[in-house]
Order: structure tokens, then sequence, then C-alpha cells
């Protein structure tokens, strides 16, 4: 049985290498795990070692060599779902279920895990089981999952009773999910028929007119770094290779973001367009999206989209009717790493490796994917190109700021009464932004995800655009009943040690360090030098090779200085040195298993 | 004014940090002169009998027994110093860290191939002689406040003794590449 899904799944990808994601996914998903078996038969058939194949399992999360249970629920425990009530959520799965998170019921029907922010923040508290999405679950709605599982009931078939919005409720995706799209700007305005671009324009215009117009729209890159879109596509143009590539980043792994699950739901069309607008400019024959394994559940969706796209001559030979445009879109699912969103982790990750950051230079416009120049763009990107060429670059310049041209999506939660996403110009201060989504009694408002920064009343009247409060569009809002360091600053900080791909010293080891003084201190062992030190060693993590790296000590940094008082109020008075190490509580485990009683 | 007292001591390591103390060769007369020794293994003085100007601690904290004696060397030593990986940093010994004690006690005493089928009554030794374990390998300065860190497994000779004899002279410490690079 086993081996069969084996054989079938290393078939199915022609025993290619570069494909063995997908081959490890597809049997994850058909067997709970990847059996040492499997592994084997994998090593053989695609000429990789037994470690090769392991190494690349034991980087991802959503992968295992041990079963995970014939349901396995993915819990998110990020700091939003921990605020709407994961706590209960949690402990309700485990009495239910009869066993502890990180672990599998002793029969192996329920396996219960925490996973990272599955990019539902708006409808916290949510669950991935088998790859299905279950949102705003209570104890209640637990006890009937519970029980669905144990009767063995399919979890396609477990929320029948109640469907999302838009497309969500499609016969291709049959899920519970919200859009909650609030406010719509010119890039989700939904007045735009997709292929128009394509079949109408394209055609009168050269690669590089297309780059011409992006450069003169001014857009920058919507995934967080900001770089210039025009720029990039024309340095990829310009590079040497037979072949290139377009790849769409959508692994949105920051927490707090979901934009790009939106768009992918009800403007996928428009962000075809623009991989297809991204190939003809650079003169690449293949786009890769690459789809976070969160949002599987729209592979399916997806792909039928694109099987449309290419009966209509918007993908595949000739497309426009443009002799010699070729080009086709592929989907790579991810298997669960954040760091996988950065776009040479992503690279490696789509070439079915372990996903650790490369050093740069070469950037991947020159040595992208499989080596070829490569394009990697944001899915907010790719779908404002489309307007770009659809209204004109000037057009599009003329909004936002003048350095920050054109609109920003922003996914929004946390304390506030409209959590969801909200397009709108670059340019917009907090305080307004708080207005905008209900939100009062505010104490600090997380700007650009845990790798940005925690800002608090005095700093609201800043806006946000590329010079000011630059951000790929996550914002998390704050009210003043919440315990900041403790809550916000250590999740953020456990969130980095857990997603660090481990290749720099640093980042590996001084963001657990950070940590541990962080808790120190919360524990009421902090002395007035561990706030001199916290900044001097985050000076060290600019060594880092990635943004990863270079941002992990962000949330402890930025909340050092914007909320010092509120480190200052916890340290122990007219001590100049304190460890916080505790004799009793380092012996009583040895003590308990020795059966002894402690002495001091 | 009198000699500077020097005291040392070694907690979880292997006693080759001590072994590149004395591996100063012939500069340990020299050292004798410069400074007196308190508490320590190489004199065998069990007690402080004395403050003390520089501890040098050699080996990170694996039980009761390392702790209290590192407490006790921070209470009697103005200028307390790391000596080399393990007491820097846990070094060899804290490779247990990630198992937890209890697994660990039990592979020793009760289910390790050595010990299987040999220990009928099932007794992880307890006396209460016995220093307590501590759920992991400490670094000296998780502990106790540290003053200076000096690098190495073991650090060489020559850094030790450019350090003693900084410390001691009040002199900026010497770092040629040769003394701290460890291949
Ligand atoms: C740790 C890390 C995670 C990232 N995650 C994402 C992501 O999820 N989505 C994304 O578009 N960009 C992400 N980025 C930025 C990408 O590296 C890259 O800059 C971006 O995809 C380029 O597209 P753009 O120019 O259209 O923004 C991440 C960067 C880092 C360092
Ligand atoms: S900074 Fe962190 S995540 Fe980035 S390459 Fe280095 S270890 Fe990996
Ligand atoms: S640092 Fe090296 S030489 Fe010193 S005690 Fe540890 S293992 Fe031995
Ligand atoms: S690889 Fe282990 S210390 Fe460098």
């Amino acid at each position: 049985m086993e081996n069969n899904t084996v054989h079938s799944a290393i078939r199915k990808y022609n025993q290619d290498k570069t494909r063995l994601m997908d081959i490890l996914i597809e049997i994850q998903d058909n067997e709970n795990h990847i059996s040492d078996d499997a592994v084997r038969i994998i090593s053989e058939k695609l000429g990789l070692s037994i470690v090769d194949v392991e190494q690349t399992i034991s980087f991802y999360h959503f992968l295992s060599k041990e079963s995970l249970g014939k349901y396995t629920i993915y819990l998110n425990n990020s700091v939003i779902s921990n605020m709407k009530g994961r706590q209960i959520v949690a402990e309700t799965f485990e009495n239910e279920a009869g066993c502890k998170f990180g672990e599998v019921t002793e029969d192996g029907i329920i396996g219960l895990f925490d996973t990272a922010c599955i990019g539902m923040s708006d409808q916290e508290p949510a669950a991935l089981i088998n790859g299905s999405v279950f949102i705003h679950l209570t104890s209640f709605r637990v006890k009937k999952i519970v029980r669905d599982m144990r009767a063995g009931k399919d979890v396609k078939k477990m929320h029948t009773s109640y469907l999302g919005d838009g497309q969500n409720k499609s016969e291709y995706l049959n899920s519970v999910v919200r859009n909650n799209i609030m406010r719509m700007g010119p890039v989700l305005s939904d007045d735009y028929n997709p292929g128009t671009i394509i079949m109408k324009n394209l055609a009168q215009l050269t690669p590089e007119q297309v780059i011409e117009e992006i450069k003169t729209s001014n857009i920058r890159g919507r995934g967080g770094a900001g770089f210039p879109t025009g720029l990039k596509w024309e340095f990829c143009r310009k590079a040497k290779g037979d072949k290139k590539y377009v790849l769409c980043n959508a692994d949105e792994g920051e927490p707090g973001t979901f934009k790009d699950r939106v768009i992918l739901t009800e403007r996928p069309k428009l962000l075809f367009e623009g991989m297809v607008i991204a190939g003809y400019s650079i003169g690449a024959t293949e786009g890769i999206l690459y789809l976070r394994y969160e949002y599987k559940y729209l592979k399916h969706y997806l792909e039928n989209i694109l099987e449309e796209a290419r009966e209509k001559n918007l993908l595949g030979k000739d497309i426009g009717g443009i002799k010699g445009f070729n080009f086709d879109i592929r989907i790579q699912l991810g298997a669960g790493a954040y760091i996988c969103g950065e776009e040479s982790a992503l690279i490696e990750s789509a070439e079915g490796k372990r996903g650790e950051p490369r050093d740069r230079p070469p950037f991947p416009v020159e040595k992208g994917y499989n080596d070829c120049p490569t394009v990697v763009n944001n899915v907010e990107t790719l779908c404002s190109v489309v307007k770009i060429m659809l209204n004109g670059g000037e057009w599009y310049s003329s909004l936002g700021t003048r350095e920050s041209t054109g609109t920003k999506i922003l996914s929004i939660s946390g304390d506030c009464r409209y959590p969801g996403i909200y397009e709108v110009e670059w340019g917009l201060s907090i305080n307004e932004m708080l207005d905008m989504v209900g939100a009062t009694d505010i104490q600090a408002v997380q700007v650009g995800g845990p790798s940005g920064s925690l800002i608090g009343p005095e700093e609201f009247d800043r806006i946000l655009c590329y010079s000011d409060l630059a951000t790929g569009g996550s914002l998390m809002i704050f009210n003043n009943k919440r315990y900041l360091l403790k809550d916000v600053v250590l999740n953020f900080t456990e969130f980095f040690i857990e997603e660090s791909c481990g290749s720099c010293v640093p980042c590996r080891s001084m963001t657990p360090l950070l940590k541990q003084k962080l808790e120190k201190i919360l524990n009421g062992n902090g002395v007035a030098n561990d706030l001199e030190d916290l900044p001097k060693w985050g000076e060290l993590m600019k060594i880092n090779r990635c943004g990863l790296g270079h941002t992990a000590a962000n949330p402890i940094l930025t909340s050092l200085k914007n909320f010092r008082h509120l480190y200052e109020e916890k340290l122990e008075r007219g001590k100049e040195y304190e460890t916080g190490f505790n004799l009793e509580q380092a012996v009583s485990e040895s003590c308990e298993a020795t059966k002894r009683v402690p002495d001091f | 004014m009198s000699k500077p007292v020097i005291a040392t001591a070694t907690l979880a390591g292997c006693f080759g940090c001590h072994m590149s103390i004395l591996d100063i060769d012939e500069k340990i007369l020299d050292l004798i002169e410069l400074v007196e020794f308190n508490k320590s293994p190489i004199d065998d003085i069990k007690n402080f009998t004395k403050k003390c100007d520089i501890g040098l601690i050699e080996g990170g904290c694996c039980n009761s027994e390392n702790v209290h004696v590192l407490k006790d060397f921070r209470k009697n030593c103005n200028t307390l110093i790391s000596l080399g990986e393990c007491a820097i940093m846990g070094g060899l010994p804290a490779c247990r860290n990630p198992i937890p004690i209890k697994e660990c006690l039990e592979e020793a005493y009760l289910n390790g191939p050595s010990v299987k089928g040999h220990n009928e009554s099932g007794i992880i030794p307890n006396d209460d002689e016995i220093p307590m374990m501590l759920d992991k390998v400490y670094p000296c300065h998780e502990i106790v406040k540290i003053d200076y860190f000096l690098p190495g497994c073991p650090p060489s000779a020559e850094l030790i003794w450019n350090a003693l004899t900084a410390l001691i002279t009040g002199n900026e410490m010497e770092l040629p590449y040769e003394v701290i690079k460890f291949d």
C-alpha cells in the first residue's frame, strides 16, 4: 500500500530530484508520515543520498518521519490566535482527544501540533486539519470536530453547514475561510476583465516598453523588501541565460499577513496575468507560483484557473496571438517554513531542497531558479503590474506619496472592530488606520509583522511609506489590556527561533540568548545591566546572511526602544548583577528521578 | 605591596585547562614569584584561607557541588575568570543538555548496554553524599557574574599567561592571532 504511494509519487514527477518536495508532500499527505522505507526508495530512484532526503524532510514543519495521526491538527500559536482564545481551544483539543500538543493519540487517530501563523489572523483561532482550514474555533466546535474524527468523517465534510464568502464557497474551494475585504482600491477592484492586457495591449508593446512603463510607475516590491520592480525586471531582461523564470512568492509567512491569500482566492486571474506580463518582459518561458503549504486548499482551484487560461490562450504557446511568446505556469507547494519566503531560500525550495538562503551576490536576477536568471515577485506586486499596464505608469505614480507610489493592501488584525484587508494609498497614518478599522484604547501597533517594529501612541502620527513605516502589510493592533512583553514580544522571538534555518551563528544562537534574557527580566530577575546588554548583543545580528536573522531581534529591540518603561518596571532594584539561576528548580528533576529529597 | 592571590577550581571540566596552566613551562617559576596560590588543585589547598584577587574556573556546572564551589569563588575572588569552553559554554558535558536528565540517568544506570540486566534493584545512586545533578550543564556566567572569558579548549598556556600578567600589571592584554586561533 504505502510503497505504491511512494512509487506512484516518484513516477508522477518523473524521478526528477528537483521535484523532491512534491514527492515528499504527496507521500506525507497520503501516509501521514514518510517512512524509512520511503526514504530509501526515494533516494535510490532519484539518485540522492539517504541524508539528502532526510535533511529535506527534517527541514520542513509539515513533513515528518513519524506518523502524525490519521487526522493531523495544526493549531495556530501566533500572537493573534492567542489573543482570540487559543488557550481554551487547545485545552479542549487535548481533553477531547486524550493527548497533549506534540503527540498523537495511542490509537493513532488524532495528532495535535502547533504551527506558526497560517494566514488567518482575521479569523482566529484557526487550525489546519489534513490541509483543510478551520476558523473561529471555540471549545464547542472543537468537541464536535473531535467527535467527527472519531467517527471517521472526511475533513471536507466536517463543515458543510456554513461556508465562507466569495469564491471560498465555490465548488472547487468549499472552504469556510472568509475574505473580509474591507476596502478595495484600484488593484483589488473588480471592474477589470482579466486577460484584457494580454489580448489587447501586449502585442503592441516591446518588452522594453513594458519595463519602461513599470519604471515610470515607480512601483516597489510589495513583499517587504521594496526593491523597484521595473529595475529588477530590467536586470533580469539584460542577464545572460537561455532560459529565464518568473517566480511568484506566495509564501506569505510573515505573521499577521493574509492579503495574498485573499488575492489568490478572489483575483487569481489578475495574478497570473501579471506573471505572464513579467514573463513577456524578461523573456521567460516558465513561471512558478510558490504556494505555502498552509494554502494548499487553494491548489486545485488555482490549477483549474490555469487550465482555463490555457484554453483561452492566456497561457501556453503564442500567447495572445504573439508569435513565439510561450509561457506556462506551474504551482510549487511549500511544506511549512517561513524562511522559504526569502527569495533565494524560495528558489532552493522550489528546486526541491532545504530552504536555506543562498549567499548573494549573485542575485536571482542573474542566477536564480536552476541557476537561470529569475525574477521573484510578490503576489500583490504582480497584480499591481496589470493595473499599471491598464492605466499607465503616470497614473499609478500619481497615487500614494511622491516616493512611495500607488496603493498597499494591508492585512489588519488584533484588537479592532473590523479586521480584514484594506487597500489604501501609501501615506496613511497609523491614527487614520486605527480610525479606519474601529480601534480604540490602543497601546501599541506592530507594523510590518514580527520583523518590523512595535510602536506606541506617540508615534501614531507616522505614516505608512517606504521612508517612514515600511511594511509588507501586516498590522497587528494591541489594546491597553495586553501584556506586550510576554504575549507579543516573547511570542515573536520564539517564532524567529523556531524558523531560523540555522546556518548563521548569531541567528541560531543569539536569538535564543536574547530570549533567555527577556525571560529573565519577565521573571523578575533582570537588572539595569541587562537593558544595556540587549541592544549591544542585538548589534551582532547584522552579520547574519539573510533578512530573517537581520530582523530576528527586532521584537526585543524595538519594544525596548519604544516601551522601555515596561522593561524598567520589571527590574530588580539596587542589584548590579543577577543571573536568575535557581538551584532548587535545577535539581528537582534529577532528585525526582533518583527518589531523593533535595537538601541544600 | 603583597603578591596578588590566585585561586583555581575545576568544575565540570576534564582538567585540561589546568594542564594548560601548567603548560607555561618554566614560566611557572616566574608566576610563583609574581603571585601566591590559594585554594587550588595546584597546591591542594581545599578551602579559602583569605580573600583572593583572581579566580580561574575550569568547567561549567553540572551538579549542586559545582554551584556551591562557584558561588564560593565568586564570594572570595575579586575577579573571576571563565577558563576554557566548558566554563564559557558548557563544552562537551553540555552535549547532554538536549536530553532530559531523567533519561540520562536511566540510560546510565538502568538501560544502557553495559548495565542492562546488572542492576537488579533498579536503583539510581542517590546517597546524600553524592551531589545532586542539575537539569542541564550550565555555563558559569549563567550562575554567577563572570568578569572575563578566556576561550579555547583548552586556552593556550600563552593566553592564560598573557591574561594573568595583564591583570596583575594593569597593562592591556596582548592578543596576537596565534594565541586565540584554535586549529
Ligand atoms: C525571512 C523572509 C521572509 C520573506 N517572506 C516573504 C513572503 O512571504 N512573501 C514575499 O512576497 N516576500 C517575502 N520576503 C521578501 C522576498 O525575499 C523578496 O524580497 C520578495 O518576494 C520580492 O518580491 P517583491 O519585489 O515583489 O516584493 C521575505 C524575506 C525574508 C528575508
Ligand atoms: S540569517 Fe538565519 S535564517 Fe537567514 S540564512 Fe542565516 S541562519 Fe538562516
Ligand atoms: S575546555 Fe576543554 S580542556 Fe578545558 S575542561 Fe573543557 S574539555 Fe577540558
Ligand atoms: S562547526 Fe562546530 S564550532 Fe564551528
